[in-house]
């Protein structure tokens, strides 16, 4: 810097010389927030009973931090924060728009009810192995891939996270979570491994990484070839990490293995991650190459939401079955990807929302109806109706979101993906979806009329010892604050989305608008239009 | 260098549709390599000065080498090695934990022939 004090030259062309206001600086904030939290925490990870007192209100500030992004990109529009100084497409940019910024929020909710649930489910071992730090990084690695403009960033934010749900996968060591996680990590490796092969196919054709520049010269690609062999890898790549169907293999293989409160955040968020990518660069950056796709995207989804339902009719665990529900939710999303118009697109985005929570909500649902009747298994009657009703009906509830029935959030999605897929024609995408809700419907109505409304048989203690009886059959006890506040609040959530659906369709109409047409983003970016 | 790529990747595949961990181990690590060269080589070999600029001239004025894809596949090293790291611990563990290294017999967390789902209520 010393050097170029003395030339004449205008630093202006290539640097930013001013400092961004100060409201723009939210755009790091959740990263920032995410990643000091988590190295405090892995400081103090001996202390197991100081750690939920920090981590608890740090995820309701970073709540609150994502909350204020999105209302600071809902009312000033997208908004870009480029590091180092060097003007973009040189400096990393980090560039938010309404998707971006209201995935950020759904997951920072969903990480908070997974940091409550924590407190009372994660026993002293698994907290000294690290479970805050890791929820905190992987928060980090989620964050970072809803809010960067640069897709090399993005793949470092994919290992971020990998690397801390590796760490979340295998606490507790036990043999199943182990099997579990061997084939989770190598199938995921694989799939990094594809995007950062597409990504050094990318950088060789366009010769930039920045998403608005890559954008903008996707634009005035003639060569179809390369770009749709490397759109073709994208979606290879993101299709797995989203688990859509020929690559789906690994969720239900590992997703039931560690405590549910992972399962909980993994199903809630990480698949996410790969939708939103698959959103990112197949609608945003390549939409010509995408059109050529689309039958593919479409067919995938297709297959993926109804052998998603279809396998979640086969499971008897629990958890298992709600693994194959996450894939059936993945398939949904991918329709709207398939059909690529604003409505369809809009529909993506709010059924991702919706699934975040419910999917958490869910699995935080299973492990308490696991802890109250002590079993994971459908063929045992649980009798959880009879010992906790409000858990049974709150359940009952998410059950119907997760199907789609109104008047809870899955419906909405739902409907407007079927009346999108309708408009352009395509009647047997909508009959998919009919039709999975309606295995969804079958598959988790069953675990309702045999696990919580099936009364439990009396133990056969309970004759023998008499007037003791009445202890044995006292059901375990679930504390208010820590089990029930999580999942209350998702619960209170998926029917507020439900009953008051306006807000969010309107975000998800402005985040579809955003993605079809890149100008705003692009101009966020580049505001002087760009080197060209 | 294109052929070296080609090779690499093979070989990694090959490796990878193995059933023992720790042949998938070798060719993940394999795999890494393949990749920085494959974005090593995106970003064009050429035989030009290095991009430094000394004292105060403000551009070189001839073509220099491409920096950029030294510090992407820097990060790539990084990522790609602690992930080997990591997946060379848990195979470790899985062998010590599941007495196989064999994929195929790897059924702790997906039992065979699971019960069927109650059909009756």
């Amino acid at each position: 810097m010393a050097s170029s004090e003395m030339t004449t030259i205008d630093l202006s062309a290539a640097m930013i010389t001013q400092a961004p206001p100060l409201a723009d600086w939210l755009v790091v904030a959740p990263l920032v927030l995410c990643m000091v939290l988590g190295a405090v925490l892995l400081m103090v990870r001996k202390d197991t009973q100081i750690q939920p007192v920090i981590a608890i209100p740090g995820l309701v500030a970073l709540v609150l931090v994502d909350a204020a992004l999105l209302a600071h990109v809902w009312m000033n529009g997208t908004v870009t924060m480029t590091m180092g100084r060097w003007l973009p497409p040189f400096g990393i940019s980090f560039t938010v728009d309404i998707l971006g910024a209201l995935l950020t929020l759904t997951g920072g909710i969903a990480a908070l009810a997974g940091g409550i649930f924590g407190a009372g489910d994660v026993n002293d071992s698994g907290r000294r192995y690290g479970f805050y730090p890791f929820l905190f990084l992987m928060m980090v690695g989620v964050s970072g891939a809803f809010l960067t403009g640069d897709i090399f960033n993005l793949y470092v934010w994919f290992e971020v996270l990998l690397i801390s749900s590796f760490g979340l996968l295998i606490l507790g060591s036990e043999r199943g979570q182990i099997d579990g996680a061997t084939k989770y990590a190598f199938l995921n490796l694989v799939a990094t491994t594809l995007f950062l092969i597409a990504t050094g196919y990318l950088y060789g054709i366009f010769g930039t990484l920045n998403m608005a520049d890559i954008a903008l010269k996707a634009q005035t690609m003639d060569d179809k070839a390369p770009m749709v062999t490397l759109v073709s890898m994208y979606l290879l790549a993101f299709g797995m990490k989203a688990a859509a169907f020929p690559a789906n293999f690994w969720l239900p293989a590992s997703y039931h293995t560690p405590r549910v409160v992972v399962s909980a955040l993994f199903g809630g968020l990480l698949t996410k991650v790969g939708v939103y990518a698959l959103i990112r660069v197949l609608l945003m950056l390549f939409p010509a190459e995408r059109d050529l796709l689309g039958w593919v995207i479409a067919l995938i989804a297709a297959a993926t939401m109804v052998l998603g339902a279809m396998g979640a009719l086969a499971q008897t665990d629990v958890r298992r079955m709600l693994g194959y529900l996450v894939i059936s939710g993945i398939g949904v999303m991918l329709a709207g990807i398939a059909l690529a118009s604003p409505a369809g697109v809009a529909a993506t985005v709010f059924y991702a929302v919706h699934s975040m929570i419910v999917m958490t909500a869910l699995y935080l649902a299973s492990g308490m109806a696991a802890r109250a009747s002590g079993s994971f298994s459908i063929a045992e009657p649980g009798g959880i109706y009879q010992s906790h009703v409000v858990l049974a009906g709150i359940t009952l509830a998410l059950f119907f979101a997760v199907s789609g029935l109104p008047p809870f959030s899955g419906f909405w999605p739902k409907a407007l993906m079927v009346k999108a897929s309708l408009d352009v024609g395509a009647w047997w995408l909508a009959a998919a979806i009919l039709l999975t809700g309606f295995l969804t419907t079958i598959a988790v109505g069953r675990v309702w009329l045999l696990a919580y409304w099936r009364p439990a048989p009396a133990p056969p203690e309970e004759t023998s010892m008499g007037g003791n009886g009445a202890a044995v059959t006292q059901p375990p006890a679930l504390s208010p604050l820590l089990d029930f506040l999580p999942l209350v609040m998702l619960t209170a959530l998926v029917v507020l989305i439900g009953v008051f659906p306006q807000k969010l369709i309107e975000l998800s109409q402005i985040a579809s608008e955003q993605l079809l047409n890149p100008a705003e983003y692009i101009k966020s970016v580049f505001p002087t239009g760009g080197l060209q | 260098m294109t052929l070296l790529v080609g090779i690499f990747f093979a070989v990694a595949i090959y490796l990878f549709l193995s059933q023992h961990i720790i042949r998938m181990l070798l060719g993940a690590a394999v795999l890494g390599n393949a990749v920085n060269l494959l974005i090593f080589t995106s970003g064009r070999l050429t035989l030009e000065i290095p991009p430094i600029l000394t004292g105060y001239e403000t551009t070189t004025g001839m073509l220099t080498a491409n920096p950029l894809p030294q510090a992407l596949i820097l990060t790539a090293i990084v990522i790609s090695f602690s992930f080997f790291a990591f997946l060379l611990v848990l195979s470790y563990r899985a062998y010590q934990e599941l007495g196989t290294d064999d994929t195929d017999e790897m059924r702790f967390a997906e039992p065979e022939n699971q019960d069927l789902p109650p059909l009756g209520y």
